[in-house]
């Protein structure tokens, strides 16, 4: 096994353990996605329909907002992130790798998830694809620029709110064309989108192991 | 294992938040060699181990390491790949169990030895299903000791190895940086204690 496939791993069997995030995130995108028709009520049952892929890529970025503060943080706290930045990986590839197992335990559920929230939102018949798609395609990029927060606040504690305000800033064009793509303002949103995600996931990790590496040495 | 001929540290100097911890700072250690760095409080032994494993930039000076091919390294992270870190905090995940801590840095290092018996050698075989959160921080350490041994790495960087530990601990410590020593390599440690074996010591005055 390569120590990179060992890194996501361990990521993944830690965020199904106790003070994991996987299942966390997951429950609290439903819930928001549950609790918005009791606010917005009955009468408006067509006014549900339009927002609905907006309130779910809202609740999925908050959702993956959740689990990003102990990103880098538990391993700078228990001495991992020394090790990891003196093993035969990168911390660049390190970063990568927690990247990829933070996505496959928050963002993908999401995805899953997200076809049952819809119908919960009644979200009309022939934007579920759009939905998921978009959602496929976005979340990367939540657990990808979440990253880079991640580890520039990895040293401070109860980082989470500071994390918040620099990291949901940064993802609006996730949403934005995200949400755009679900209520079919046609190709160019999900174009977009791809563009973000894939620019998003390709710079990341280098920026996260940047941060990481300054923190290191404070 | 690469072999490390020479670490050469030259005239190293410290800072930390504007305040200056020491400055001057020579020593080197040869291939076989161990060497303490020693001081009181605040002294600047785990800045100086920090600066060695190229996470602290230093303020001034040179950290050199000749490799007995001929070549010289002088560059953070390729240093790095030739360290075995043991630091002040153990580096175990709580959540997993012993044995899926010392299977994830053998992986991570590539490591091919016998898993078994590098816990065996740091008496945590009985102890490899239980949860690493239910470990006294001694056998936290023993774990931290056996990520040292799997990593195969020429230089190992120290810092309190022998904190937490009985006294067979103690010993074990000693054995381990002994037969790495008589193997061709290199050991320094930060401490407060006698190791208990033949080691050149450094002394960090405070500045």
């Amino acid at each position: 096994m390569s120590p990179f496939v060992a890194l996501i791993l361990r990521d993944i069997r830690l965020a199904f353990r106790a003070g994991g995030g996987a299942t966390l995130a997951a429950a609290f995108f439903a819930l928001v996605a549950a609790l918005v028709p009791f606010g917005v009520g009955s009468a408006q049952l067509g006014v549900l329909g339009q927002i609905a892929g907006g309130i779910l890529w809202v609740a999925a970025a908050l959702a993956a907002l959740l689990s990003l503060d102990r990103l880098f943080q538990a391993d700078y706290e228990d001495g991992s992130l020394d090790v990891l930045a003196l093993s035969p990986l990168s911390l660049e590839k390190a970063a990568a790798a927690k990247i990829l197992a933070h996505w496959l335990t928050t963002g993908m559920p999401l995805v899953v998830l997200s076809p049952v929230l819809g119908i919960l939102l009644n979200l009309p018949l022939p934007d579920f694809g759009a939905l998921v798609a978009s959602l496929m395609i976005g979340t990367p990029a939540l657990s990808a620029v979440g990253a880079i927060g991640a580890a520039l606040t990895l040293s401070i504690r109860r980082g989470g709110l500071i994390l918040a305000l620099i990291v949901l800033p940064l993802i609006t064009p996730a949403l934005i064309f995200g949400a755009g793509a679900v209520n079919g303002t046609g190709g160019g949103a999900f174009l977009f989108l791809t563009a973000f995600s894939l620019a998003a996931v390709a710079l990341s990790p280098f920026a996260a192991a940047a941060s990481a590496r300054l923190n290191l040495g404070s | 294992m690469a072999v490390v001929s020479l670490v050469e540290v030259q005239d190293l100097a410290c800072e930390r938040g504007g305040r200056r911890v020491f400055r001057n700072v020579n020593f080197a250690a040869a291939t076989g060699q161990a060497l303490t760095l020693e001081g009181p409080n605040g002294a600047g032994k785990t800045s100086a181990l920090r600066m060695l494993a190229g996470f602290i930039p230093p303020a001034a000076g040179e950290i050199r390491v000749h490799m007995s091919a001929g070549y010289v390294i002088a560059d953070d992270e390729e240093r790095g790949r030739l360290i075995g870190w043991m630091g002040h905090h153990d580096g175990i995940k709580a959540q997993l169990s012993v044995l899926e801590n010392a299977r994830f840095f053998a992986a991570l290092y590539g490591a091919r030895m016998d898993l078994e018996g590098v816990l065996d050698r740091v008496g945590l075989t009985r102890l490899m299903e239980l949860s690493a959160q239910y470990l006294s921080a001694g056998q936290r350490r023993r774990l931290s000791l056996a990520r040292l041994i799997l990593s195969a790495r020429p230089l190992w960087l120290l810092d309190e190895p022998l904190s937490s530990l009985d006294a067979a601990g103690r010993r074990l410590v000693a054995e381990l940086i002994g037969e790495h020593c008589d193997d061709g390599g290199i050991a320094i440690i930060a401490t407060h204690e006698t190791l208990g074996l033949d080691a050149t010591r450094y002394f960090l005055g405070t500045a």
